[in-house]
Order: C-alpha cells, then structure tokens, then sequence
C-alpha cells in the first residue's frame, strides 16, 4: 500500500518548481532593484514607496476596489432572488434553470465580453431602447457602466449557483416549522431562510469580489482603455513598459489586499456557520 | 405564500435568462450579418465565415487553442489522477503541504499565477511561446484535477488496492482495476473542467506567450479595438462547441440513467465549477 504514496514523488518535485517558485519570485523581483542580473540582488523597498507615493497609483487601487465592491452589491441583490427562485422549483426545473445559468460560464469571457461591445456601442440596441424612451442620445460603451456591467454579467452566475446550493441543501421543514409556529412569510424569510443561506452568500462574494478586483481584461474591452483599474497597471508595467520588479509589488501589494479580504470573509463565513449551528 | 411569489418569480427568471443570453444571441445573428456593423442587421451571409476561414491569424489560434486544450487535459488527467492516490498514500504532512501548495491557482487571483510563471520562465531563460503556454495550462489544470479526484479516493476503503494485490493483482492491476474505476467520476469531472479552464484561459496564457503565439482569447483581446465581425463567427463557432459538449456531457449521463434503471442521484447529472 505504502508504495503508491511513490507515486506522489515526481508531482511534489513539479508543486515546488512550478507552483511554490513562481510565487517566490515575484516576492523576490518585489524586493529588488530593476535590471540587476540573477545573482546580484540588491534588496530594496523603492518599489513599494513609489506606489504608495504616487496619488495615481493609489487612485487606481481604490478605484478597483469600488468597482468591485459595487459588483459584489448588484451581484448579491440581483443574484439572490434568482437563486431563490431556482432553489424553490421544482426538481426537473430547477436542473434545467442551473444548466441555463452554468453554461455561459463555460464560454469563453472574452468572447462573451466582447459580445457586449457591439450591444453598448452607439446606435446598438441599448441606446436606441433609450432613444425610444426619450432619453438623450449618451455614450455607454467606454464608460464605468459598461466595465460594471461586464462584470456582473461575468459574476453573477458564481454568487447565484453558491446561495442556490445553500437554499437547496437547507432542510425545508425548518420553513414549515416556522409557519406553523405563526410566522408569515417575511419573518419567516428574514429569520430562518436568509442566515440559513447566509454560508453561500458568502462564498459567493468571494467567488464575485475577487476576481473583480484583479479582473483587466472587461475594463480593457468595455472601459476602452479610458478606465484603468489594478490588473490593467500590472499587466503595462509587464506587457508595455517591461518593469517587472514594480509589477512585481503591485502585484503582491493585491495578492495581500486580496489575503486580507478573504481572511474577513472566512471570518464572515465562520460567523455565519455558527449561526446555522445555533439555529439547530 | 409560495403560489403567490410565482409569477413575480417567474419574470425575473425570464429577465435573468435574457441577460444572460442576449449577448451570446445577438453575436450569433450578427456573426450572419451581411455588413460590417455592429448595430444594424442588413441581411444574410455567411461572408465573415469565409474571412474567418481564410485568415490565417485567426485559424492559427483556433489551432493553438484546441491542441493546448487537449495535451493540457490528457496530461493534466493523468497526471493529477495519480498523484491523487500517491498523495492519499502520503504522510499526513506531505499531503497537507503539497494539497496547500496545490490550492494556489486556484486561491490565487489569476494575474498572481501568470506573473509568477512568466518571471519563471524569464528567470529561467525560456523562450516564451507555445511550449511555456502548454507547460504553464498544465501547471493550473493539474490542481483542479486533484482537487475533484481527492474526495473520490478519501472515500474509498483504504485496504481496497491491499485486498486487490492479496487477490493476485499487481500494483499495476490494482491502481487500473480496481482504484480507477472506482474513482471514474471523479476523474471525468476533474478533465471536464481541465478542458474548459484551458479552453477559456486568457489571463495566464497572455503572460506567458511572446508576440506571434496566440490562443483565442488572446486573439480577441488583441483584435477587440478595430471592428470585425469574423470575431463573432469564430465566436460563434466556440459557443457551438462548448454547448454541444455539455449537453453531451450533461444528457448521456440522463440516458445512461435510464438504460441502467438505476435510481437517480447516484450519478453526478450536472457540472460544478
């Protein structure tokens, strides 16, 4: 039996190289100077104060993370009363409805996201739905709206199938204790069903708030490159200017804000649980 | 109370539904359009599915995309199946280290992982190209692989392959037998989402090329400024495929279910990503 765990060998050796060192590295370029050959480090934190100096920088961060929390927001509200809706159907329904929501996740985001520039731009269906509802003729593709609209339409699905597998998982007869015990449908919703839902909410902010924060490629495409968030930073400190040791510590300056998020959202997470488990 | 809720229930379903698909059908209708606008449907043709055809960039990348897909899954499968039962085999430890190591990608924002390989392979002084692109999807597909196999093999009994090999099966035998079938669903589902995480992955593939290798996404984000409707043929195309490949995936199961007149829930019917 023992002998199988042999087998584990030649992955633990690829974990290191390729999973463990990359991460390292970017530590590594972080802390060091531009431009100094592989065995020549000189430690620095220039990196770090030309980002926290600069009002720009900052700007872009905090920028990010409105956007991403905004998302999260229309995500949880639009995507809760879906999911309700879902988990209360019934079976076949319910099967068919998730498949309907699934599916576009498994299409190609840039694809899907590129969809939308022709939907947006002007004289597209939107503006001329807006034209015939007597607004004034305004630009939507290019704007933060459209980059919002990117990423809920990318999000949403991850927030909606977490509550909906929580809703479903829950026992229903906690719904039928508390009608027969005299609570209407509000107090019922509000007491038993909502923090009984609460876990998935949760999980699907992470699922939702994350990869907003870091996402580059929607405001790319929707913002037109008028809207600069953190990922589009990175990836022209790589891509264009080539600055790969202040990349670097942008890059880890999010993977830590990111760390930190999710740390609150575990504790949220581990609150919520034990909720659940008072209510038993 | 719940036949009240219905038909409010109802219409925002259908709104959810619209929002969803509206985009994906209207790039279809307009991969068929007969000019080059975005807004204003003039007729049909199939003249941006010839310009898709003969352009060489954008076949090139269709190429690149299906054959990455593919190595990445089969190696990815295979790969991450057997250090699976090798790793459930390991001291706690090990297990624990590696499973933790293991969770990065998939922890980890995705520019995190595409930096971090792209300073490896510059430290390294690889070229970058088709290679580090392959090497790179296998490095992120294994962990979703792993991470759908453990739980199958934690509930299998732990004496299984012992009993196999006291039987007269060699190690050989056991592990292909007795373990891998019993852990098939899981296998399955770990190359399914291998297959669509490679098949879609844009963030880590752009870092880790240089200029010329291409996959589709990185072909769309690079060709999205200037107009061309080509991009929503081979969209469409890709949208074909993919929905073909979950039904599939989705209703052979159902039939299985049915020739086998075997209860349902037993067998995984849906996808989680």
């Amino acid at each position: 039996m023992k002998r199988f765990s042999q087998l584990a060998a030649p992955y633990i050796v690829w974990a290191v190289i390729m999973l463990l060192l990359p991460m390292l590295l970017i530590v590594l370029y972080a802390f060091t100077d531009t431009g100094n050959e592989i065995m020549t480090f000189r430690f620095t934190l220039e990196n770090f104060v030309k980002f926290f100096t600069d009002p720009d920088f900052l700007l872009v961060l905090w920028r990010s993370i409105k956007i991403a929390l905004k998302t999260t927001v229309i995500c949880v509200l639009l995507g809760y009363p879906i999911a309700y809706f879902i988990a209360f159907s019934p079976d076949r329904m319910r099967n068919m409805l998730i498949l309907a929501i699934t599916l576009p996740t498994w299409i190609n985001m840039l694809v899907r996201t590129y969809a939308w520039i022709g939907l947006l731009s002007e004289g597209g269906i939107f503006s001329q739905i807006l034209g015939l509802l007597g607004f004034e003729e305004t630009e939507l593709l290019y704007t933060e709206g459209a980059v919002l609209l990117g990423m809920v339409y990318n999000f949403i699905p991850f927030m909606i199938l977490q509550i909906n597998t929580s809703l479903s998982k829950m026992d229903r007869s906690l719904m039928e204790a508390s009608n027969d015990l005299g609570a209407d449908g509000i107090q019922t919703f509000l007491r038993v069903t909502l923090p009984l839902s609460l876990p998935g909410v949760v999980s699907g902010i992470s699922l939702v708030f994350l990869p907003a924060v870091s996402s580059f490629s929607i405001p790319k495409l929707l913002g037109g490159g008028q809207f600069f968030l953190i990922g589009n930073v990175i990836e022209n400190q790589f891509i264009t200017v080539g600055e790969w040791n202040f990349g670097s510590s942008i890059s880890l300056i999010m993977a830590l804000i990111m760390m930190g998020t999710m740390y609150v959202i575990r504790r949220l997470d581990a609150y919520a649980a034990g909720g659940r488990k008072e209510g038993r | 109370m719940r036949e009240k809720k219905r038909p409010i229930g109802r219409l925002i379903m259908i709104l959810a539904i619209v929002f969803f698909y509206l985009p994906i059908v209207f790039m279809i209708v307009f991969s068929f359009n007969d000019s080059r606008s975005l807004t204003s449907f003039t007729g049909f043709s199939l003249r941006w599915y010839e310009r898709m055809w003969n352009d060489s960039e954008m076949m090139e990348s269709l190429y690149t995309t299906i054959i990455v897909a593919v190595l990445a899954t089969v190696i990815s499968t295979v790969v991450g199946t057997i250090s699976a039962i090798g790793l459930s085999k390991s001291r706690r430890i090990v297990q624990d280290v590696i499973l933790q190591i293991n969770d990065f990608p998939i922890m980890n924002p995705e520019i995190v992982t595409a930096i971090g390989l792209m300073l490896f392979f510059i430290t390294i002084g690889v070229e970058r190209g088709f290679m580090t692109m392959l090497l790179a999807h296998i490095a992120f597909c294994i962990p979703y692989v792993i991470l759908s196999v453990m739980p199958k093999i934690r509930s299998l009994d732990p004496n299984l392959a012992d009993a196999a090999m006291d039987l007269g099966a060699t190690p050989w035998q056991a592990l292909t037998k007795v373990i891998v079938p019993q852990i098939k669903v899981g296998i399955f589902s770990g190359a399914l989402i291998a297959f669509t995480m490679s098949f879609d992955d844009f963030i880590i593939s752009y870092f880790v090329t240089g200029r010329g290798v291409k996959n589709l996404s990185i072909m769309v984000y690079t060709m999205s400024k200037r107009v061309n409707p080509s991009i929503n043929a081979i969209s469409t195309l890709v949208v074909l495929f993919i929905t073909l490949v979950l039904v599939a995936v989705n209703v052979i199961p159902i039939i299985r279910d049915r020739k086998l007149k075997r209860e349902a829930g037993d067998i995984p019917t849906q996808i989680n990503v």
